[in-house]
């Protein structure tokens, strides 16, 4: 059976979760406690200084300086049969520890093994690309690059690939706003009618639905009403909540009819 | 029974009927309403299906085109981004007066869900909106009804588009 959680004061919890959301930890194995994993680790650290390696969930996480990505990645390329790269990303990690962790998850389609190799970046460092090992990264790079201003060193083509060229920030960055900065907000006005266009657009109307339970000029004070611009900072009226009598239908009455017509 | 023959007679014996050129040129231009082949999201599917047999535009001498200078409708039909929205603009403006703008769906009118940094907050930011539609998608049913109110529209206005002052909108 489903846990039961009490739902009875559910609207008086927050609004919003945790913007930063710590996910709790998957248990880690030892890399020695999977044969194949454990071979091709030995393959790498032959030749690429790992700091770290562990079994999550049955991947294999590798972790190498982010000056020795490339060579990690030829390495298990080439001699561990990592035919795929599924994706490459970044996640910001700025405000914890000052850094960007940059992952490659990777695929061995002949002994079905995924392995994902993480390096640690300082904001404003460049990454090797590794477009050379696989075409899938080009885009990947690049959309690493668009969403969080990571510069990849020796890409064919790195240029912003979702947002406008010229679009300032970067906005999977954590300290980026949701609702977009300044730039963001007048972006479309700018570019199309100019800055001067600002004042006779105005501003964007965001979340228009959302309910201000002390507005007594917009209509949006449901079963609280008041005289329109009403003065209520000194408390409100009691205003009980009235409904028509077609609305509250007695059922019971209508038996006699039902009956009647039996 | 039907009578197929003109009575001469009722009209001083001449094929004569009187309106006014008001409601001449806007009968021609409201039952023949030229939409731009143009879908941003989701809702363009459903543009498709009101254009298509089963809802059928074509009895309304609704025929999308392809090109912006053959079109006077503009159906902005999904999430604008703001990347697009310069391109949306650009097309408006390649098209030949008169122009109407349909706003389609929820995210057309406000930006619907999308309440981020790349959505335009509701199209009317960048292009006079004349009939705003409901909905999130919009059935093809909703879209024939958006586009008969806007038939009623055109049918009121005057004939002369520098008469028409384009009062709840904040440009043209």
């Amino acid at each position: 059976m489903r846990k039961y959680v009490p739902k009875d004061s559910v609207q008086k919890k927050a609004y919003y979760t945790d913007r930063f959301h710590v996910v709790p930890s998957v248990p880690t194995e030892d890399v020695s406690s999977d044969e194949v994993f454990a071979k091709q680790l030995e393959t790498l650290k032959a030749k690429v200084d790992v700091k770290s390696a562990s079994i999550m969930i049955g991947q294999m996480r590798i972790e190498v300086d982010h000056k020795d990505n490339f060579k990690a990645i030829e390495i298990l390329k080439n001699e561990c049969d990592y035919a795929m790269m599924t994706e490459m990303s970044a996640v910001d990690y700025l405000a914890k520890d000052g850094e960007f962790e940059i992952f490659y998850q990777l695929l061995n389609l002949k002994e079905r093994k995924r392995v994902r190799v993480v390096c640690r970046i300082k904001e404003g460092l460049a990454i090797e690309s590794i477009v050379p090992l696989y075409k899938a990264a080009n885009f990947a790079e690049r959309e690493m690059f668009d969403m969080f201003g990571i510069y990849v060193n020796n890409h064919p083509f790195l240029k912003r690939i979702i947002m406008p060229d010229d679009w300032e920030g970067h906005p999977l960055l954590k300290t980026y706003p949701l609702q977009g900065d300044e730039f963001a907000s007048w972006y479309e006005v700018d570019k199309i009618f100019g800055k001067e266009a600002r004042e006779a657009i105005g501003p964007e109307n965001r979340d228009p639905s959302r309910i201000d339970r002390y507005d007594t000029k917009r209509f949006s004070r449901v079963g609280h009403e008041v005289p329109f611009g009403a003065d209520i900072s000194e408390g409100e009226p009691e205003t009980p909540i009235e409904y028509s009598e077609t609305f509250l239908v007695n059922y019971n009455a209508s038996q006699k009819q039902l009956e009647n017509r039996k | 029974m039907a009578q197929h023959q003109v009575n001469y007679a009722s009209a001083g014996g001449l094929p004569v009927a009187l309106t006014t050129v008001d409601h001449l040129i806007n009968w021609g231009r409201s039952n023949s309403l030229w939409p731009l082949t143009y879908g941003l999201a989701c809702c363009a599917i459903e543009m498709m299906a009101a254009g298509d047999s089963r809802y059928d535009f074509d009895r309304f001498g609704t025929i999308f085109r392809a090109s912006p200078r053959q079109a006077d409708v503009m159906i902005l039909a999904g999430t604008l981004s703001k990347k697009h929205a310069e391109f949306a603009r650009r097309l408006y403006d390649q098209m030949t007066e008169p122009k109407w703008v349909i706003s389609m769906g929820s995210c057309a009118n406000t930006g619907g869900m999308f309440n981020t940094y790349a959505t335009v907050q509701g199209v009317d930011r960048i292009v006079p909106v004349d009939i705003y539609l409901p909905g999130c998608a919009p059935r093809p049913e909703t879209l024939q009804y958006a586009l008969m109110m806007l038939q009623k529209k055109i049918r009121k206005e005057s004939a002369d588009m520098n008469k028409n002052k384009k009062q709840n909108l904040r440009l043209v």
